[in-house]
């Protein structure tokens, strides 16, 4: 389902063009606001509706397929960590809002920048060890697995 | 052409293309190397950029170690039976016993992982599944990317990968354009990890029309990992192993949640189960009881591999009694359940609950229709195409081992995601887990000196510029020749070229229209096509603008991709994954002389290629090592 846009919303701002995945959100040079220069490569992921300001942004499902008439919109905000959607059938017999979390912190606060972290041993280095591990794969103090640990052999033949 | 060049020199390492594979690379390598110039270049914006741009709603690779509900043999074996034995077992045991720690992190970076309210573990949809609310799953971990790297260049398409001019088969980085400037860029680096995709779109996809982008992959998925590394002359695996999808009908939602959390079923239009009858002369006729053994299978707790199922379903169908129904009337009843399916659409294929919506299928009251998709080639799904690559130092037989994990056959050249072949079921969680060890070991590699004395003289730099821009002068050279329109006798546009890969690669290399039927002689005569469709891309591609010339190359990718795929499906002579491809000349699977990995390379010179068998390893534990007496035991039960 290929994006449109809503000419009496969309201001010319760009999120879309910058956040398209499908370098598909292009600026009309002459009316100057954005819309889908080749919907045969629209993906329907929505990253420009829930990046657009204006919520000039929607979907009509792919013209091969998708009759006329039903809507899903989006509102995505990460102050308070929810998105929200709102689908109506065709039909009008559902329409119904549906609301889920994207993140549990507030935005970016948990992400660490490794640039601040210190720097790996040597002993960390001769390791198979990565960031973090082996802390983060067990609650035990054993290592990291490998074919010793865990009894195997690799070996050529036809096993299944 | 006006078009700047802009040079960054010095990097020590390049991720070219940061999905969630290329993310992890420059997450990690921050910490490896605190004093190393790491930088991204990433053809759309990291933000929302590779196969998890839209979300997703399932972490599919969680080991769940920390709980004792696996180890990392046993995802190696489920991925071994899946893909009917032909698996790296080395790297997939080595992302697996890593893959925990970085799900661990992502909960940590505020991932909501929903839990299980029984014991507070994390909520399983399946053995291996966890379930997430993971609409901002890319953001997430772009966000930890960017805060590793020195810089990341969006909008960057790369084109190339520069080779050194003092050691042969070595990089020594990367070329590419911006597709909102124009301007050619040139990164100079000691490595490149790369992290680009895996192809959608080499197959005429069943919809048509505006529906040619509801692929099941994204569609900017261009094979780039493929391309870029295939010209560089890097060896290529298991390119023959494409992916077809069982999904909802055009909208090509999941089934994955509901198969194992929601326990909805499949029926054929008479409302019967229909798998197990084509079984028996499956399991007889072609791959034999080791391969598909249904009660032993569900002892042993090996999966029913996905091919196999796939067949039974395009043979059902085949058969007239079609439409494959997805009976979700009952789970849907259970309103929690009805929630999750269809928050399941919209954390990770909006279009799926677009299509209900606009034909008023309610799940709840209707039983939606299944399909089988066209043909995909990629690597961290459910398949494992991609670059032959060494293993960990501690796993790897000699045969898998040149010195540096996740390496290809060019020297400091890595590859993480669908760039690497042999590790399927690695999925989101699996990719950035392999990221983060090609990071390790690129940094190593720079560290044992072993990218010294790199030259990389303007000749190539100017070589390439010329290369890049030439769709852009071949129609600015016979625009003119025309009045108006799209038909030239000097070139085709970037939309004409695939139209023309994907009609070939269908109706030659088993596409949908053929039931994925070939044989040989089918693929001699592609090959030769697919050598026509290159010269017409050398010669005679053309592009109106800096967005076209995006398509150019990108299809360029995919013309070097699906090249390999015909390659490596002539050269398997057998019919290993039956309900993914058949070769209709060879109906038998041939463990004789098949049990064994392809391996193929360019010559990047001539575009020759060579075949050869790589050895097959298996990962065998003491109840393995005896398989003919563990034989009689089964026969006595």
């Amino acid at each position: 389902m290929p994006t449109y846009v809503h000419m009496t919303r969309c201001d010319g701002c760009g999120e879309c063009v910058d956040i398209c995945p499908s370098d598909i959100m292009h600026i009309d040079k002459t009316i100057r606001r954005a819309y889908n220069i080749e919907p045969s490569m629209c993906w329907e992921c929505y990253s420009c509706v829930k990046a657009c300001p204006h919520h000039a942004i929607d979907v009509r499902g792919y013209a091969d397929f998708t009759p006329l008439g039903s809507s899903v919109r989006v509102h995505r905000d990460e102050e308070k960590g929810v998105i929200a959607w709102r689908i109506i059938f065709r039909n009008g017999t559902k329409d119904w809002e549906l609301l889920a979390p994207i993140t549990t912190k507030p935005w970016g606060v948990g992400i660490p920048d490794l640039n601040t972290v210190a720097a790996p041993s040597d002993e960390m280095r001769n390791s198979h060890l990565l960031y973090n591990e082996p802390k983060y794969i067990r609650m035990d103090e054993g290592g990291l697995h490998d074919l010793k640990t865990n009894k195997l052999v690799m070996r050529e033949g036809v096993y299944y | 052409m006006a078009y700047k060049t802009i040079i960054e020199d010095n990097i020590d390492v390049l991720v070219a293309g940061a999905g969630l594979g290329g993310t992890g690379a420059a997450f990690e390598a921050r910490y490896w190397g605190k004093d190393k110039k790491i930088v991204i270049a990433e053809k759309a914006n990291i933000d929302r950029s590779g196969a998890v741009a839209q979300g997703l709603y399932a972490i599919n690779c969680y080991m769940g170690t920390r709980f004792g509900e696996n180890n990392p043999e046993d995802h190696v074996r489920y991925a071994r039976m899946d893909l009917m034995g032909m698996v790296r077992e080395d790297l997939l045991f080595d992302m697996a016993r890593h893959v925990d720690s970085a799900v661990h992190q992502f909960e940590e970076w505020g991932m909501p992982i929903m839990k299980d309210p029984k014991n507070g573990n994390y909520l399983r949809e399946g053995r291996w599944q966890i379930m997430i609310h993971g609409e901002s799953y890319k953001p997430m971990v772009a966000e930890a990317a960017k805060k590793s790297a020195d810089k990341v260049f969006n909008r960057i398409c790369v084109t190339h990968l520069l080779m050194d001019e003092s050691t042969d088969n070595r990089v020594a980085g990367a070329v590419g354009f911006n597709v909102r400037t124009g301007n050619y860029h040139v990164f100079k680096s000691k490595t490149v990890i790369v992290g680009a995709g895996g192809a959608s779109n080499i197959y005429k996809p069943r919809s048509v029309g505006e529906g040619a982008g509801r692929v099941w992959y994204a569609p900017w998925s261009s094979g780039s990992a493929y391309g870029l590394m295939i010209e560089a002359g890097a060896k290529m695996t298991q390119m023959e192993n494409k992916i077809v999808l069982c999904r909802f009908k055009d909208g090509y939602g999941p089934v994955g949640a509901y198969f194992l959390h929601l326990k909805t079923y499949t029926q054929n239009a008479e409302g019967e189960e229909y798998e197990s009858k084509w079984f028996p002369s499956l399991s007889k006729d072609i791959v034999g009881k080791e391969y598909l053994d249904t009660e032993g299978q569900h002892l042993s707790h090996k999966p029913i591999p996905t091919c196999l199922r796939n067949h039974a379903f395009i043979n059902e169908v085949n058969a007239g009694r079609g439409p494959i129904y997805m009976v979700t009337t009952e789970a849907f009843q259970d309103p929690h359940l009805e929630e999750i399916g269809w928050h399941n659409f919209l954390g990770m294929t909006v279009g799926q609950a677009v299509l209900w919506a606009a034909t008023d299928v309610d799940p709840k009251y209707e039983n939606p229709e299944l399909t089988t998709s066209e043909p995909y080639v990629m690597g961290s799904h459910a398949t494992g195409c991609g670059a032959w690559c060494s293993g960990p130092e501690d796993i790897s037989p000699d045969e898998y081992f040149w010195g540096y994990n996740r390496m290809t056959t060019v020297q400091g050249l890595f590859g993480c995601g669908d760039a690497v072949g042999g590790t399927p079921h690695a999925f989101s969680s699996g990719s950035f887990t392999e990221g983060r060890l090609a990071a390790k070991a690129a940094i190593q590699y720079i560290a044992d000196g072993k990218a010294d004395g790199i030259k990389v003289t303007d000749v190539q730099i100017d070589k390439r510029r010329e290369d890049v821009y030439k769709p852009m002068e071949t129609y600015r050279m016979y625009r003119n020749h025309i009045t108006a329109g799209t038909v030239n006798p000097y070139y085709i546009n970037p939309r004409q070229g695939l139209d023309r890969l994907q009609k070939m690669m269908d109706e030659y290399c088993g596409g949908v229209t053929v039931s994925y039927m070939t044989n040989a002689n089918l693929l001699n005569i592609g090959l030769k096509k697919m050598g026509l469709l290159a010269e017409d891309w050398e010669n005679g591609i053309a592009a109106e603008d800096i967005h076209e010339l995006l398509r150019a190359w990108e299809l360029k990718h995919r013309i070097l991709t699906s090249e390999s795929v015909m390659q490596h499906t002539l050269f398997r002579d057998e019919t290993r994954w039956p309900g993914y491809y058949y070769r209709g000349d060879k109906m038998k699977l041939d463990d004789k002389n098949w049990h064994v990995l392809t391996v193929s390379h360019r010559n990047p010179e001539t575009g020759e290629y060579t075949m050869e068998k790589a050895p097959l390893y298996h990962l065998i534990d003491e109840a393995d090592m005896k398989p003919a007496k563990k034989k009689k035991v089964a026969a006595k039960k």
